[in-house]
């Protein structure tokens, strides 16, 4: 074994053009954006004020960044596949050999649910959830930087992959015996492996944390039941996040065992078998999806509730419904494979089971209906995206529900009309929600509000192109075509893969739109403006607070006798009150003890995917030891001055009644 | 978009659907099939139910409660009615149940592993999945076929499945129903071919680089005498699988071209699926009989324990 385990030169994918261009172009946007960071001399801003930050509402801008980022990873994924199935037809060979075409839809699938919605939600949660409930930060706001790290070191992992060695050849799933040592020998399934080691353990660390925050951290006056609404969702999912990924961590460590110490738990002699993978890894891919889907919910309830001027129909129902979708997203994972053979009745019951889910979320659709029904409307951008979510979920669900049921599955399964189901709600579903909670929240966590005009427009692009990139996909599944094919050699499928191509372009333009909008509202940030830090006349807690919020949230903790806690306020006159004094408020400080705890256990991960033994060991201790010197660290906390307050305060204050009066 | 035209939409989406599913799950040729296309549609007839309101009501009350239409009622503060609840939840319930009820019934139906009792007696054919083609085999005619699985029309036809490697699945699509192959294990599927024709079969679960190219024909013959002169016709060849050819065989290959083999060595199949059992040979829980397992556990008593990946005489 050499000095570097099994990292070489010819590691590099030197021959391969198109991954050596992509390499060229990160490497020229890397330089471009530290230039200009060493330019405006943000590096000390961009360390203490960011890096470091245990805030909550700029780490939820961090995982935001991180999804946006990884949102363009994948979606690069998405149409090289989409460009290569339309000029693979007729069996023409395309120009993805399967050798590099493997790895995309592998990446593809990791990146868009690991480091693109994951994240999306998690910055989303973290932004909003502890002002709706009145919290001054987290639980554990050194952990919750520390989680955000331990995130982005996976997605490091999974982004060295695409210039030092490969990725792993097996789907997103890497189901063993495909995934085992023996017939996936290279490093792409070790990256795979710790990618999503540590990006779970930070989701884990997430959920413990915000689960803390909500039980014990909500504003008094606060009981469970008139937590907002998103803050709910966001409750079960952190639920299922608890309960689920330390499945994912225990199964991926089996098939680690399996890959390096030539354990047997799923290899296919020595009494290994690979349905115990299988059964594990949906035990935590099931309560996933609904991981990703609930806070979504969420925020479509908060959208039109607000966007109605209304209060939200039926909110019992709609937690109720949600916990129950949590339960029950437990037990239905062997849907995932009917087909493996398991006897009828075990089949017909987890058919059944699955779908006794559609009645809790069928109850949300109604809710959302009535909602809106005799409130009024603003078609703002957050609403499009709801009701776009309204009737495409409403699709997916049904073809859900149609796979639910084992006969029906039986030639379903694994077709494209499995894929165009899972886009379906994940798209059209979380996607959508993540998509209009941006729009909904962005002056709040950023102080302007974003340009409508492209919002509409990347709206409808994203709109238009789902229906072309995946309804062609149903038929395509009808028609028997299987997922993870490289090339096809069937004339009646060719039209339905070329529309499919198109949609995707139009997502694309979609995508585009949103980075214009991001652009013009930047650059018109005056005019947009949120001065009032109540810009859509909102229902909850966060809406009290300036935009962005001051660092502490709240001068004073409200006290909450509503569900729609702020427009009480607003209503029975205690909003934008002047109190008589003020206290000093107890703060974290930040640290950069995360940051450089999830360097080591990144370059453990590294070291260990290339098996350079002595280098994963020094990246294990540093990562422990910079853990050990944070316990034992007394320095961690501060005082806010009542005069800071005071002055941060009267601006806030002063800024409304100006609102207020003009 | 406007109303009418996401109506548009769906309504050329549904045409050209109906219109362009030859040769695919809706357009079965046999029985299971058949029985699975019609669960299809009866489902969906029975969730669009819900599924349409949803969308008119949707798009209906967007257009109707927007905020420039500030002469309907508003209602800020409504936020419960016991009436509507009722109905929200009992709608979806009903549904549940009724698909509740087809569900177990067809699941039951459909089970792959049950034989065809009421169409006679079936044709037994041994799948293995490689890397990356089919292998089939015929125990009763002894004989064997690479990427061509041919059976007489109107016969059922009971498959044993298994896999060398990767798991694959098993799918014909116009037959109907699809079973993964596992190494070290046999998975049971029962089809039959209503009609005599060529259908696409393929692997329904990606396994590697050469996934894509591991497609057969299933050839479903007139008659059974034409079967009968197709086995004739095979059995002439001088290609022989024994453990040693199928070791060769099993060799990664892409595209692989039709094979016929003339002779196939006893008990081959149970060999392929016992062969990583072989260093437990305690564990007579796996061993039924009826899988000729007791055969290749004596056999594999015999051997030094250590090589696990080789092929087992």
């Amino acid at each position: 074994m050499s000095f570097l385990g099994k990292l070489s030169i010819d590691a590099i994918p030197y021959h391969e053009p198109i991954i050596m261009v992509t390499l060229a172009v990160i490497a020229v946007v890397g330089l471009v954006i530290a230039g200009l960071i060493t330019k405006y001399k943000q590096w000390g801003t961009l360390w203490f004020d960011w890096i470091t930050s245990v805030d909550h509402k700029r780490l939820g801008v961090m995982y935001i960044v991180l999804a946006l980022v990884m949102l363009l990873r994948g979606f690069a994924d998405a149409i090289m596949m989409r460009t290569q199935l339309a000029v693979a037809t007729n069996g023409a060979a395309g120009y993805l050999p399967p050798e590099h075409y493997d790895q995309i839809f592998t990446a593809h699938g990791v990146i868009m649910i690991i480091f693109m919605a994951m994240p999306f939600m998690i910055g989303l949660m973290n932004i909003i959830l502890p002002l709706q409930v009145g919290a001054r930060d987290v639980a554990f706001p050194f952990l919750n930087n520390l989680s955000f790290w331990l995130t982005a070191g996976g997605a490091i992992l999974i982004n060295v992959s695409l210039g030092l060695g490969e990725f792993a050849k097996t789907g997103w799933v890497a189901y063993p015996p495909l995934a085992g040592l023996e017939l996936s020998p290279g490093v792409g399934v070790d990256y795979y492996i710790w990618a999503l080691q540590l990006s779970g353990l930070g989701t884990l660390l997430t959920a413990v944390n915000f689960l803390v925050t909500v039980f014990k951290m909500r504003a008094p006056g606060m009981k469970l039941m008139q937590m907002p609404i998103f803050t709910w969702t966001c409750t079960w999912a952190n639920i299922l996040i608890a309960a689920s990924f330390p499945i994912l961590t225990a199964v991926l460590a089996m098939l680690t065992l399996d890959r390096y110490m030539d354990f047997h738990f799923f290899t296919k002699e020595a009494g290994g078998n690979s349905m115990m993978y299988i059964n594990l890894f949906w035990a935590w891919g099931h309560p996933e999806v609904y991981i990703l889907v609930l806070p979504a919910f969420g925020i479509f309830s908060e959208v039109i509730s607000t966007f109605t001027a209304k209060r939200l129909f039926g909110y019992k129902s709609m937690v109720y419904a949600s916990g129950a979708i949590a339960i029950l997203g437990f037990i239905v994972w062997l849907h995932h494979f009917f087909t493996m053979g398991s006897s009828a009745n075990v089949n017909a019951f987890f058919g059944i089971m699955t779908m006794v889910i559609a009645i809790p979320t069928g109850v949300k659709l109604f809710n959302w209906l009535f909602t809106i029904y005799r409130g009024r409307l603003v078609l703002s951008v957050p609403v499009l995206w709801t009701l776009g979510f309204m009737v495409t979920f409403t699709i997916g669900g049904m073809t859900g529900v149609l796979l639910a049921i084992p006969g029906a599955d039986y030639v379903l399964h694994n077709s494209l009309f499995l894929i165009a189901h899972f886009h379906n709600t994940i798209i059209g579903g979380a996607v959508f929600g993540y998509l209009a909670g941006f729009a909904f929240w962005f002056p709040k966590a950023m102080g302007f509000k974003l340009d409508e005009k492209t919002g509409k427009a990347a709206f409808w692009c994203w709109q238009i192109g789902f229906l072309l990139a995946f309804l062609p996909l149903y038929v395509l599944g009808f028609l028997g075509m299987t997922r993870r094919l490289n090339h096809t050699d069937n004339p009646d499928w060719n039209v339905w893969l070329y529309i499919a191509a198109v949609g995707a372009f139009v997502i694309a333009i979609g995508i585009f739109f949103q980075l214009l909008q991001l652009f013009i509202s930047f650059k018109n940030r005056q005019q947009l403006k949120d001065s009032s830090g109540d810009p859509w006349n909102g229902h909850t807690l966060e809406w009290s607070t300036a935009s962005p919020p001051q660092y502490y949230n709240f001068a004073h903790i409200p006290h909450v006798k509503d569900i729609d806690a702020w427009t009480d306020m607003k209503e029975s006159g205690e909003s934008y009150q002047t109190p008589q004094k003020y206290a000093p408020i107890h703060m974290p400080k930040n640290t950069s003890a995360g940051v450089f705890m999830s360097m080591g256990f990144t370059i453990m991960g590294f070291a260990l995917i290339w098996h350079i033994w002595w280098l994963a060991i020094l990246g294990f201790v540093a990562g422990v030891g910079v853990f050990i010197k944070r316990c034992y660290s007394k320095d961690v906390d501060y005082y806010v001055p009542v005069d800071a307050i005071s002055e941060i305060e009267t601006a806030h204050l002063t800024a409304n009644a100006k609102g207020v009066n003009s | 978009m406007s109303i009418r035209n996401l109506a548009k939409l769906a309504f050329v989406t549904t045409v050209l659907l109906l219109a362009g599913c030859s040769g695919g799950v809706l357009d079965p040729k046999g029985q299971v099939g058949m029985d699975e296309k019609n669960l299809i549609i009866l489902c969906t007839i029975l969730m669009l139910i819900v599924v349409v309101p949803v969308i008119v009501l949707t798009l209906y009350f967007a257009w109707k409660y927007r905020a420039s239409r500030d002469f309907e009622i508003y209602t800020p503060k409504w936020a419960h009615s016991t009436k509507i609840e009722a109905v929200v939840w009992s709608i979806p319930i009903l549904i549940v149940i009724a698909l509740g009820v087809i569900t177990w019934r067809s699941t039951q139906a459909l089970d792959p592993y049950a034989p065809l009792n009421d169409k006679g007696e079936h044709l037994t054919v041994e799948v293995v999945s490689l890397n990356w083609k089919w292998l089939f085999i015929y125990p009763e005619q002894g004989i064997a076929t690479v990427n061509e699985l041919v059976f007489p029309a109107n016969k059922p036809v009971a498959f044993k499945i298994t896999s060398e490697d990767a798991m694959n699945s098993f799918f014909i699509p116009q037959l109907g129903s699809q079973i993964y192959s596992m190494a070290g294990m046999e998975t049971k599927l029962h089809l039959i071919a209503d009609e005599p024709g060529t259908f696409k079969g393929i692997s329904a679960n990606y396994s590697g680089a050469g996934f894509s190219d591991m497609k057969f024909d299933a050839i479903a013959t007139r008659t059974q005498a034409d079967f009968d002169d197709w086995v004739q016709h095979v059995k002439q060849q001088r290609n022989v699988l024994t453990a040693e050819t199928y070791q060769t065989l099993a060799e990664p290959t892409e595209d692989h071209p039709v094979t016929y083999y003339g002779k196939v060595s006893n008990g081959l199949f149970n060999q392929i699926v016992m062969k990583y059992m072989k260093d437990h040979g305690a564990m007579d829980f796996y061993a039924k009989p009826s899988h000729g397992a007791r055969g290749s556990h004596r056999m594999s008593e015999m051997k030094q324990p250590g090589h696990h990946a080789e092929v087992n005489e």
